[in-house]
């Protein structure tokens, strides 16, 4: 099945700021570890609620859960600030010292890749 | 059991001072009142880190707090760029060791408005802030817009205490008599609450201010059909609330601050409050994320003259953001070690930049246990400000508020361990110069 | 121990106009940080026929606090002009009109001042003061909160319930260990946070009271209690074409109120902004003039003269709308700040140039005030500092002052509307040193009433704060006179030798000096029951986590005022 194309951002969440002190928790994961998309475009991929799926920028890639939020517009994507979401973020803030955290060009597929942990996810920066 | 009255919340940027709890056996049991969510869960706390480690072979291996501070004030001294980072979930008290640990040192000293407002903090030193305190909002603002912000989930105390949902002097009926605007490409939980929800197209808030500025200048007629995904008539409709609001407050968030042109966005912001200023009385505010990331501000501007991203190598403050902000820094591989305190670079800062974290000496100072400790070669556990330390801590108005130690406990503070680290890093230069 | 250690100055011209002296060549001794009569084993500081003072007292600059580190902050580009690297004394140090807040007390102390006081503290911010005034090595400071737009003020000065104000104002100079009454355009800056803005006699919106009523009532409420210094003032219309009526018909407010003892009913400060004749930026001119006669006419009054040093500074005052008319001249970058309940602020930077008809009356109405008030008691010297230019300019009018050459020479270089629109070149006068001590430290201790602490003056008792400058008493040239104020030979804080041949070698920390108002308690809880009520309905912090914790003093020094009997 094929990916689609979608504008990322990232923001906090309530359950990602109750777990600020704790995000080596199974709620955080749950919370963070998760991208929301438009239900047309869940459609088209083919997923339904907690199903995986890959998110792919020029800068990385990160398997998350999806969750359906029709409070977005098809063709965008939102993960929670965390560290899922900052796998695909640009590190070079082009001189101004802001990474892009928001508005970030990525294509999103279905996937059986499975989600990782914390542990794993830092692990992928050590070489 | 005691029940504690007045007790200040240590999380996010509204500094509430109005928690009502109770502690029994040295522990918070029970919140009672004045807590939104996110700092209920902070106040009733979380698993700490028992104890100091430092990694062997990969492994982290509990120490005692002289044996981790000795390390760590060795890594620091013998390195030639130290990069301090943090220093917003803490205390102003910590921030000002901080300070003089840098100097000592000629490092780096960053904090978290590097990935949050330091945007805003530029876009002030270009054309400054007509702002206020919370409770001028919350006694006369009529008109609250919130851009590029979602409170209910961020700030959930924000409209009830502050804004719109709140009660004051020419404001008895709370909202009743007031309006919300709110701008987001999203239709979050705040947005759902608006009496004008506009759906911005992400990314576009620079011209959609600009549109709002020629209209409230008189000039409506330069502006076409639609900005940013935002009907004219729409845009004319947030113009004639402004005209005709008695106070026009504006919050704003990373929606604004994280996209595009970044401090341009808040220059922009800021003139659309000089606009709306020729009709009526208006101000706009940034919402700060955490509970002292506004004082460590206050504090290295009071201290060395600047906000943020500072490099101490020459002796002095040398101020410039995108060259020495943690993030550049880090991208660029231009630290050879790194000492983070009170925040969580592992979690919040792009994942390649954390290559280089990977590479170098770090040293974490933290009550818990985050994504950060995976790459931590030694952790020093701290007490928790507001919990089992007191000090001094700016709200996002920038009014300082003092946090209350309402618990006991043996834990060292940040202060302490900072303090600790540098006395130990004077002697080690002492026992050199002889 | 520093405490104990014994000190001898000898042979120099001591200046100490509290106790008479007025260039008299003679030794002082020192033991525990106080002048004393005799010491037995003394380190020995020769002086060598130099001019030796009280260390200054400035009774009104900008130095700590939420504004000021607003004006920091959003000027990184005056950060950049003041950078010095650290050193095994001294911390970093940056800024030229907002200096960080080592560079502040390292460079005052460089120009022989060891006491100044924090000009305006907004009461809900007081802590960020404190915090500011701990990290300012050496000096000993104090700072007053602002009392005239608070909504209690509003309110009893409306009732005239003036026993209730004073017990307000007992409660918030307690609550924010301050040290008297500061009034910032009374009523106006309550009107700013509508967007608008009070002459004397406007009723403020809402509230129903004039600032002409605010500020009588405030002096009367005052005036309850031994208070060290009588209600400080900034009037309305500050800046404003044609204000000196308004100043004039301001200090004629309190003329029937007795103070509790010699001294002022009044101070008004950085007069210069408030002695402006015309009507319009056309016809601006001095009225200095009228100021002075007023102030040589009346002994109800004090002044300090706030006068300008021409070049880029940052303003910066609790005159909300007046910052914001000056950002509408300059189109410069502005911060304003509206606090609840209580007062405001606004920063703009700001250029006097001396190529400016306006600018150039400005600079010389600071001067002519000084020069046309014949009582030095009457004045201090002040620039307001930042607002009319940065503390650092004090040596340039001092050297003004006392040199009626030097005044012609830069009279020369500036527009020449100074010879039409203002007095100054006609003025010969020239201040000799005895009236510099004055207006420099005698003037300020006594109206502050912190001579009975012993500051500003070097009798049996006193602090040991000296300053010793590397000039003699007979240098006319005004070159060297600003030379020798900008850095001392010696400046000595409580005993301890802190700057050396214009170095700081030293750097102890200050006190923080606070007054209690002493309230009978009755009066106290009939006044909390407001209080309380408002901080419950309209504050947005809670009346217990108001007040300034002890942890913000490490080290007070606490004046009592009882209730006058």
């Amino acid at each position: 099945m094929e990916g689609i194309s979608v504008n990322l951002i990232s923001g906090r969440t309530a359950v990602q700021g109750q777990n600020l002190d704790s995000k080596l928790s199974d709620e955080y994961f749950g919370e963070v570890a998760r991208c929301d998309l438009n239900g047309a475009d869940m459609e088209k991929l083919g997923v339904a609620k907690d199903d995986r799926v890959k998110v792919t920028t020029a800068y990385g890639q990160v398997v998350v859960r999806v969750d359906q939020d029709d409070g977005i517009l098809a063709g965008m994507a939102f993960i929670p600030m965390g560290p899922w979401c900052n796998a695909v973020v640009n590190g070079d803030t082009n001189g101004n010292g802001m990474p892009s955290f928001k508005g970030i060009d990525a294509t999103v597929e279905k996937t059986t890749e499975p989600i990782l942990s914390i542990s794993e996810l830092m692990r992928t920066y050590m070489d | 059991m005691a029940e504690l009255t007045d007790v200040v919340c240590s999380l996010c940027g509204c500094v509430c001072d109005d928690i009502v709890l109770e502690v029994e056996n040295n522990e918070v049991v029970k919140v009672k009142r004045g807590a939104c969510s996110v700092g209920k869960a902070k106040l009733l706390g979380h698993h700490r880190i028992p104890s100091p480690m430092i990694r062997e072979n990969g492994e982290l291996k509990e120490v005692s707090y002289d044996e981790a501070i000795k390390k760590a004030a060795e890594i620091l001294y013998k390195s030639r760029r130290p990069l301090l980072y943090g220093w917003s979930s803490t205390v102003c008290e910590a921030d000002k060791v901080g300070v003089e640990l840098a100097e000592e040192l000629g490092a780096v000293i960053d904090n978290t408005a590097s990935v949050c407002h330091g945007p805003s903090v530029l876009a002030i030193q270009d054309v400054g802030l007509p702002s206020c305190t919370l409770g001028e909002v919350k006694n006369r603002a009529d008109l609250i817009i919130y851009w590029g912000a979602n409170p209910a989930y961020a700030h959930a105390n924000h409209m009830k205490r502050y804004s719109y949902v709140s009660k004051g002097f020419w404001t008895e009926e709370g909202k009743k008599n007031k309006k919300l605007v709110v701008v987001d490409p999203r239709k979050t939980m705040t947005a759902k609450m608006a009496d004008v929800f506009v759906q911005i197209k992400q990314g576009y808030d620079y011209p959609v201010f600009s549109a709002l500025r020629a209209i409230l200048r008189g000039h409506a007629d330069v502006v076409p059909d639609e900005v940013g995904g935002v009907p004219k008539e729409q845009l004319m409709e947030i113009a004639e609330m402004v005209k005709g609001a008695k106070f026009v407050m504006t919050f704003f968030g990373m929606g604004v601050t994280h996209t595009g042109a970044r401090h341009n966005n808040i220059v922009n912001a800021i003139q659309f409050t000089r606009a709306a200023h020729t009709h009526t009385k208006a101000s706009i505010m940034p919402l700060r994320g955490h509970y002292n990331v506004a004082g460590i501000n206050q504090v290295l501007t009071w201290e060395t003259g600047f906000p943020f991203a500072i490099d101490m190598a020459r002796g002095y403050a040398w101020y410039n953001p995108g060259e020495d902000s943690a993030t550049d820094c880090l991208w660029r591989g231009d630290c050879d070690s790194a000492m983070i305190i009170a925040s969580d670079p592992g979690a919040h800062f792009p994942g390649p930049s954390l290559r280089h974290m990977a590479k170098i000496p770090v040293i974490q100072i933290d009550p818990y246990a985050n994504p950060t400790t995976e790459f931590a070669d030694i952790v020093i556990p701290t007490a928790v400000s507001g919990i089992d330390a007191e000090g001094s801590v700016y709200r996002m108005d920038n009014i300082p508020i003092r946090l209350r130690k309402i618990i006991d406990s043996d834990v060292p503070t940040d202060e302490e361990i900072v303090g600790r680290i540098l006395t130990e890093i004077r002697a080690l230069r002492a026992k050199e110069v002889q | 121990m520093a405490a104990e250690s014994e000190l001898i100055i000898k042979n120099g011209v001591v200046f100490d106009p509290i106790n008479g002296v007025k260039g008299e060549q003679m030794d002082l001794f020192i033991r525990g940080g106080k002048i004393v009569e005799a010491v037995s084993n003394p380190k020995v500081i020769d002086a060598e026929g130099r001019v030796v003072m009280p260390g200054g007292v400035d009774i009104h600059a900008h130095i700590a606090g939420g504004k000021v580190n607003s004006g920091r902050l959003m000027r990184p580009e005056d950060g950049r002009k003041g950078l010095v690297p650290k050193t095994k004394v001294c911390r970093c140090q940056s800024g030229y009109s907002v200096p960080n807040t080592f560079a502040t007390g390292y460079r005052y102390a460089m120009m022989g001042y060891t006491f100044v006081m924090e000009a305006a503290m907004p009461p809900l911010a007081a802590r960020h003061t404190h915090e500011e005034i701990i990290d300012i090595p050496i000096l000993d400071n104090a700072a007053m909160p602002l009392i005239d737009n608070n909504w209690m003020t509003l309110e009893y000065i409306k009732s005239g319930d003036i026993d209730l104000l004073a017990a307000y104002i007992a409660w918030m100079i307690k609550a924010t260990k301050g040290y008297g009454v500061k009034v910032v355009n009374p009523g106006g800056t309550e009107a700013w946070a509508w967007g608008k803005n009070c002459n004397l006699h406007d009723a403020v919106p809402t509230f129903d009271v004039t600032p002409a009523e605010i500020v009588k009532g405030l002096a009367e409420a005052t005036e309850k209690y031994e208070m060290p210094h009588s209600i400080h003032v900034h009037p309305n219309m500050l800046g404003h074409p044609g204000n000196f009526e308004v100043t004039k018909a301001t200090y004629d407010l309190v003329k029937g109120i007795r103070p509790y003892r010699d001294r002022p009913t009044m101070h008004a400060t950085h007069t210069q902004f408030h002695s402006y004749g015309g009507s319009t930026w056309g016809d601006f001119e001095s009225q200095a003039k009228s100021i002075a006669e007023y102030i040589n006419v009346n002994d109800h009054m004090s002044i300090d003269i706030g006068s300008i040093i021409l070049g880029d500074t940052t303003t910066m005052t609790a005159d909300g709308p007046m910052e914001y008319d000056l950002y509408q001249i300059t189109g410069r970058k502005w911060t304003n700040c509206d606090v609840e309940l209580e007062t405001g602020s606004g920063i703009t930077p700001f250029l006097y140039s001396g190529k400016s008809p306006v600018n150039t009356i400005q600079w010389a109405i600071g001067q002519e005030l000084a020069l046309l008030v014949k009582d030095p008691w009457k004045v201090a010297l002040t620039t307001d500092h930042p607002n009319a230019g940065p503390f650092i300019g004090y040596p340039i009018i001092i050297s003004m002052l006392m040199s009626k050459k030097r005044r012609d020479e830069l009279a020369a270089e500036v527009h020449k509307a100074i010879y039409d629109r203002s007095e100054l070149p006609s003025i010969d006068r020239e201040y000799d040193l005895n009236e510099i001590a004055i207006i420099t430290r005698g003037m300020a201790a006594k109206t502050l009433g912190l001579s009975e602490h012993g500051k500003g003056h070097l009798g049996i008792g006193a602090d040991a704060d000296i300053a010793i400058y590397d000039m003699t008493p007979e240098e006319r040239d005004a070159g060297k006179i600003q030379k020798a104020f900008l850095n001392t030979k010696y400046t000595i804080k409580a005993g301890e030798i802190v700057v050396k041949d214009g170095e700081v070698v030293a750097t102890p920390e200050g006190r923080t000096i606070f007054v209690t108002p002493e309230c009978d308690q009755t009066l106290m809880d009939e006044m909390l029951v407001t209080l309380e009520d408002r901080f419950d309905k309209y504050y947005s912090v809670t009346f217990n986590n108001y007040p300034v914790q002890d942890h913000y003093l490490p080290h007070p020094y606490e004046i009592k005022a009882p209730w006058r009997s």
